[in-house]
């Protein structure tokens, strides 16, 4: 019990509990329709201190609206967030106090900056909001351009538009680190970087983690960089959570079919080992009217009649991995699953 | 620290320090030969709106019976004389004034006003936005002119009146071109990143906002002039705005109409007089437009 307590090295940073997002679809000039898109629909994971949790999954999986949800930038139609054991928004830890400790790198780093703004002014401006004077404010800045490789002499007061992709999500880096937080949530950040400045950027990411103690959620659809830079990865498939676990157990082991897929479409370096069909065919399924059971049925190599019926619960697999799939679902009535007296 | 210092080195050969964002926009602006030379006529009308009286050649109000209509070119009377053989230069001149003030007057109220609505329209979104907007829509469903000549004739006839219903006429334009910009700066991820940052609404509307928002509803206001001055024209020449003997071009205008057949040309000044003004200013907001976009 003791490790519960807020500030414990031992109690997670993050929970996300339930947590549910559906965006009504408008239908009429007044009223709101039924049918809901279910962007994010009953996600529960933790984000351990000075962990890296990747987060991977297709387009249109709910990466991003868990990002958004977990920021507190869009109000979730259902669940809770805790930050080091206190519940935010609540009165326990204010939204504006949360923020200051959680901060968001997003992917366009052209959009995220304000053209009208010198680079220094955007950096400072966080600092500001949180009482600090504008001359302390402006220094910090400087300190943190530095420190993301931004000489301050020559960067400091030049407009977004004035600097290459990769100089611009530094400035963002160094925004989300000017008000000292405690986890940062990396949305996408270095997907539209080129290579060599992508490598470049996440070897700062790890440099500043190792610095100031930081936590990140890597969010990506970059398999290869979500390895390297996480130690646990998150599969999310159609708003829901498919599998979790150490990204070393995850990417040797996987145990979802949806995270075998996924796995195996990261192209081979080997052309011996060319992948020649696609792992997955077609699209996700539309999230508005999502598939009954398991959602993942209709796409699935291995599925059986049993999964349209059945929502996979969430299992623990290994030490800490975890995954959602009927197989692995004793007495579940799929073919592949262990019987229950196996288990018993 | 190795990572640190791999800032690409081309960076290094520009020591140059940055222009702001205005000073960059100027700079552009004066490249521009078109909108220079409508900048200088319409520094030459605000000029002539200044000093127009004492630039006049004659007395704008001093009518004689024997002078009427007399034709461009006449001994003392270069432009010709009036319905009442009053000095068309001297009106002319005398009458950039009042024409500019009725044409620039309510633009500017409307900017202001219609700026704080669309803004906060957009910024606020959802329910607010829904009720702000379609009130405007209200006004905007009638033509600008009906609009125009109804609020003058329910006011009454009169110069202040007249500017008061042709701000009215402007304010939902305006404010739709400011909630429409607005709600595309809300959206973009600086916005998002102000929020997560934790500062308040205000906060953000006045550092990020504002500066995105006010150069495209400028730019479009700017336009604005030059309708504005059409329709108190329009509104002097239907006896709700301006009153005679007043010099002021709408009015001069309609007094004319008379003499079109006897001296087209004299008639006609008045109203090349409001072409020049709109299109300078029609050019002027094109350029500043084009300036003012640094995305090239």
């Amino acid at each position: 019990m003791h490790a519960d307590l807020p500030g414990e090295p031992a109690q997670p940073l993050l929970t996300i509990r339930g947590l549910q997002k559906h965006f009504p679809l408008k239908t009429g000039l007044f009223g709101k329709g039924k049918d809901v898109v279910r962007a994010v629909d009953g996600v529960d994971f933790e984000v351990l201190k000075n962990e890296t949790l990747g987060v991977v999954g297709e387009s249109g999986c709910g990466k991003s609206t868990t990002a958004r949800l977990m920021m507190q930038l869009i109000a979730p139609t259902a669940g809770e967030v805790i930050f080091d054991g206190r519940t935010v928004g609540g009165r326990e830890l204010s939204v504006k106090e949360f923020r200051r400790q959680v901060q968001m790198v997003f992917q366009d780093s052209y959009a995220s900056l304000n053209p009208r703004l010198t680079i220094e002014d955007s950096v400072a401006f966080g600092p500001q909001v949180h009482g600090v004077s504008k001359s302390e404010a402006v220094l910090r800045a400087r300190d943190l351009l530095a420190r993301v490789g931004l000489e301050p002499h020559r960067f400091a007061e030049r407009y977004p538009h004035e600097l290459s992709g990769g100089q611009r999500q530094r400035v963002n880096i160094a925004r989300a680190l000017a008000l000292q937080p405690r986890m940062v949530i990396l949305d996408e950040a270095v997907s539209a970087l080129d290579k060599s400045v992508e490598a470049q950027v996440i070897n700062l990411l790890l440099d500043l983690k190792a610095e100031f103690g930081l936590t990140y959620v890597f969010i990506s659809h970059d398999l290869n960089v979500v390895r390297y830079v996480s130690d646990r990865v998150m599969v999310m498939y159609l708003g829901q959570l498919a599998e979790i676990g150490p990204s070393d157990a995850l990417y040797e082991n996987p145990q979802h079919p949806y995270t075998r897929a996924l796995l195996s479409s990261i192209p081979a370096l080997d052309p011996d080992h060319r992948t020649e069909k696609a792992a997955l065919a077609g699209d996700p399924p539309n999230p508005i009217n999502p598939p009954s059971g398991c959602r993942f049925h209709p796409r699935c190599p291995l599925a059986a009649p049993v999964c349209s019926q059945q929502v996979p619960a969430r299992l623990a697999v290994g030490a800490r991995q975890a995954v959602s799939c009927l197989i692995h679902e004793a007495g579940s009535g799929h073919p592949n699953a262990p019987s229950r007296l196996k288990v018993a | 620290m190795s990572t640190l210092a791999a800032s690409p080195p081309i960076q290094a050969l520009q020591v140059q320090r940055s222009r702001g964002y205005w000073t960059a926009a100027l700079h552009r602006f004066l490249k521009d030969p078109v909108a220079l030379g409508a900048a200088a006529v319409v520094l030459l009308l605000v000029g002539l709106a200044v000093f127009g009286p004492w630039l006049a050649p004659a007395d704008p109000y001093q009518s004689s019976m024997f002078k009427r209509l007399k034709p461009i070119g006449t001994t003392g009377f270069p432009l010709g004389t009036d319905e009442l053989g009053r000095d068309m230069l001297s009106r002319l001149i005398v009458g950039a004034r009042l024409s500019l003030f009725v044409g620039i007057t309510p633009v500017i109220v409307a900017f202001m006003l219609g700026s704080a609505i669309g803004i906060l329209a957009g910024y606020a979104g959802g329910i607010v936005n829904a009720v702000i907007m379609r009130t405007i829509d209200v006004f905007y469903a009638f033509p600008s002119v009906l609009l125009a000549i109804a609020l003058s004739g329910v006011l009454g006839a009169g110069i202040v009146n007249s500017l008061i219903s042709l701000t009215i006429v402007f304010i939902p334009q305006i404010a739709r071109v400011a909630e429409s910009v607005t709600t595309q700066v809300r959206g973009r991820d600086y916005v998002e990143a102000a929020r997560a940052s934790g500062a308040n609404a205000f906060t953000i509307v006045r550092v990020h906002v504002l500066g995105n928002v006010l150069g495209p509803i400028f730019v479009y206001a700017t336009s604005l002039i030059a309708v504005s001055m059409i329709l108190a024209s329009g509104l002097s020449f239907l006896g709700l705005g301006v009153k005679p003997p007043e010099p002021e071009w709408g009015l001069m205008l309609n007094t004319l109409r008379t003499a079109l057949y006897v001296q087209p040309w004299v008639a006609a000044l008045p109203g090349l007089m409001i072409f020049i003004t709109s299109i300078s200013f029609n050019i002027l907001s094109d350029g500043l437009r084009s300036a003012m976009d640094n995305k090239g």
